[in-house]
């Protein structure tokens, strides 16, 4: 068992062992700890959706763009949200060009034949033409010059409703759909799934059953400094470092919303883009809203110590 | 694993059975799963053997404790015991917990970034309540009164649905759909209006001692409402606080109440309802429960935690909740005043603020929910 997934190599991106999945992230942008990258390289090989669950602003989605990113499958993104239904998740038929089409084919007809155009115009309707593909279908069934499988990502499921959860179990236990006037589609090669939930509520156990499950922890420091040089390049190291000291020890103090890794990359462009090169607390005070959301967050990380916490974070800088 | 390839596979099956001990659910085919993962991962290396569990095995975050534990137990012999499979939070961060006399927190190895497990002191009542031991007559006549209580709370939904009456905007997908059946032409306009849909309704009820004349009633009215409603979820409140949706979700009222009463730890122990109503904020409220939610307190407001921190909590939950109703039993006594501290302090943050000593007066609550 070599390492031989290559990164040159996009048509294949068959992973050997979880080491390999590792470094092909980190080649396209993304640091993976090794339960996640133990995560990814089994929903690869066992061709299993992959369900992300942690904080938002962990990098849940950034995930499947890594995937994407890597493997060259296309990135279909359906974001979930209260009231989604299969027609904006899967298909429907694009009923204005379906009545066109009829009426075009009336007046082609006119004088002709008659009745036998129109009745051909007729069974046309329902052909692929008129079927608009929403995105689990593209994911499943788009085969057009295909160079490897789609990344499907299904953000957010937990925003959706349950009956939908209830479809989406079906869909992902063969990956086919069924289109009742076309017949059923089914994937030449399953698609890679990812789902991402912010626990807004608890998705049922049989969709999580379905999935590998992963829960996305908040990266230790010097991953996080990594992850912060990586995204935001102009930041110097001295400053990435200190940042991420800092907000390390904001999501310490039990605020409301804990910054994520995102709120810590804001951060570093915020302040780079102010010009500074390391932390003081005027300029914390200043930037604090790039990294706290809430007012009385803000006013507690204001009201703490600010000279400790900007101190502590000069030591690691 | 060629050579060993049985004995492993046995090995690896008998660690999901002992996960199933510990209290995991494990189907079958998860483990046939597991197998698979461990064949494509190798079994010579512990991380490996442990992801594959962690990532196939475990669905649930909760639950990453449990399994990480069994699977110290099981492949070292390190852990020696097992813990029950309770769906709990624990209360507090680092704060201290005074008044209660207990002593400091004692951080274990629990996963969770944003919560420290806590352990409790031994004046902490950890009991396990017994349905069995309540006077029957007064169990059944509860029952029978509660059995057909239905909480609903509608509210105007966005997915929209095909108006009968010709009201709410014109959806011209439909209309064309239509006219397709009469060769194009347009007979009838299609309009659509916005669904009614049960808004999620959320019960905190306190369990701590002061209480005890009442939660049985009220845990009674809990698993009615669990089980009436497809969007109710139901908390316990003492010292911590403890998810009861899932056991009172039984239809056998018997066997719901018993499992809830063995899921709460900290029955008529003390109360904290602010670090109880803070750690339903930040684990369930904010994320998203508690957001356009019907969400009902039922206590008596005897709070021996900080009556600050219970404001602020309830104007936090106040701020993205629909409605918050306040259920106080003592309500109704003669001349009751508001005066207990965490009473005075939730109550400018309470949009309803109601009675709940009696059968009668939980079916006025039924009807307060549903305004």
């Amino acid at each position: 068992m070599g390492p031989k997934a290559s990164t040159s190599d996009p048509q294949k991106a068959q992973p050997a062992a979880p080491e390999d999945v590792r470094r092909a992230l980190e080649a396209h942008g993304y640091l993976a700890d090794e339960g996640l990258a133990t995560a990814v390289f089994l929903a690869m090989v066992l061709q299993r959706p992959l369900f992300l669950e942690g904080e938002p602003g962990g990098g849940k989605t950034e995930v499947a763009n890594a995937l994407s990113r890597w493997t060259g499958g296309e990135l279909v993104r359906l974001q979930c949200y209260e009231g989604i239904d299969v027609s904006q998740a899967v298909y429907e038929w694009d009923f204005s060009r379906q009545l066109l089409h009829l009426r075009a084919a009336e007046l082609g007809q006119g004088g002709r034949d008659g009745s036998g155009g129109l009745r051909a115009a007729e069974d046309e309707l329902f052909s692929e033409r008129f079927l608009v593909r929403r995105p689990l279908l593209r994911a499943i069934a788009d085969s057009s010059g295909i160079v490897a499988p789609p990344v499907l990502i299904i953000d957010e499921v937990d925003r959706a409703d349950d009956e939908f959860e209830a479809f989406l179990l079906e869909i992902l236990a063969d990956y086919s759909v069924t289109v009742p006037e076309l017949g059923t589609f089914r994937a030449a090669e399953p698609p890679l799934v990812v789902l991402t939930s912010n626990r807004t509520r608890d998705v049922h156990d049989a969709l999580k059953r379905r999935c590998l499950y992963h829960w996305v922890e908040h990266p230790d420091f010097e991953r996080e400094v990594a992850i912060v040089r990586l995204k935001a390049p102009e930041v110097g190291e001295r400053l990435a470092r200190q940042v991420t000291a800092a907000v390390q020890a904001i999501r310490g103090m039990g605020l409301y919303k804990a910054p994520g890794v995102a709120e810590t990359i804001d951060w570093a462009h915020a302040l780079a883009a102010l010009g500074s090169s390391s932390l003081d607390e005027t300029i914390v005070a200043r930037t604090l809203g790039s990294v706290l959301k809430y007012r009385e967050d803000v006013e507690r990380v204001l009201g703490s110590d600010l000279g400790a916490l900007v101190g502590d974070a000069g030591l690691r800088g | 694993m060629a050579e060993g390839a049985e004995s492993s596979t046995r090995l690896l099956v008998a660690f999901a059975r002992a996960l199933r001990g510990a209290g995991l659910i494990v189907p079958v085919d998860s483990v046939v799963h597991y197998l698979r993962a461990v064949e494509a991962l190798g079994i010579d290396r512990r991380d490996p053997v442990y992801w594959a569990g962690r990532t196939v095995l475990v669905h649930r975050h909760e639950d990453a404790g449990i399994y990480d534990r069994t699977f110290d137990a099981f492949w070292w012999g390190r852990t020696p015991w097992p813990e029950l499979p309770v769906e709990t939070a624990e209360l507090s961060r680092n704060e201290e917990l005074d008044g209660l006399g207990v002593g400091p927190a004692v951080p274990t190895d629990a996963p969770a970034p944003p919560v420290t497990r806590v352990s409790y002191s031994a004046q902490e009542r950890l009991r396990y309540k017994d349905f069995a031991s309540c006077t029957p007559q007064e169990l059944d006549e509860i029952a029978r009164l509660m059995r057909d209580v239905r909480l609903r709370a509608l509210r105007r939904s966005r997915r929209m649905r095909r108006s009968t009456r010709n009201h709410g905007r014109h959806d011209a997908r439909s209309t064309v759909r239509r006219s397709l059946r009469t060769g194009g032409e347009v007979v009838r306009l299609v309009r659509r209006e916005p669904k009614s849909r049960p808004r999620r309704i959320v019960l905190l009820c306190d369990v701590s001692g002061s209480m005890e004349p009442y939660s049985r009633m009220l845990l009674r009215f809990l698993h009615v409402a669990v089980v009436g409603h497809g969007r109710v979820e139901a908390f316990a409140v003492g010292t911590r606080l403890t998810r009861l949706t899932r056991q009172l979700s039984s239809r056998d009222p018997d066997a719901a109440l018993a499992s809830a009463a063995a899921e709460v730890l900290d029955w008529s122990g003390g109360t904290r309802l602010g670090e109880g109503i803070g750690t339903f904020n930040d684990r369930f409220g904010m994320p998203g429960m508690a957001r356009g939610a019907v969400v009902v307190v039922l206590s008596d407001g005897w709070d021996r935690g900080d009556p600050a921190r219970l404001a602020e909590e309830m104007a936090r939950l106040h701020r993205a909740a629909y409605r918050t109703v306040w259920v106080n039993p003592l309500k109704a006594s003669e001349g009751y005043q508001p005066l207990a501290r965490g009473m005075a302090a939730a109550l400018p943050h309470v949009d309803q603020f109601v009675e709940g000593h009696s059968a009668a007066s939980l079916e006025a609550l039924v009807h307060v929910i549903a305004q």
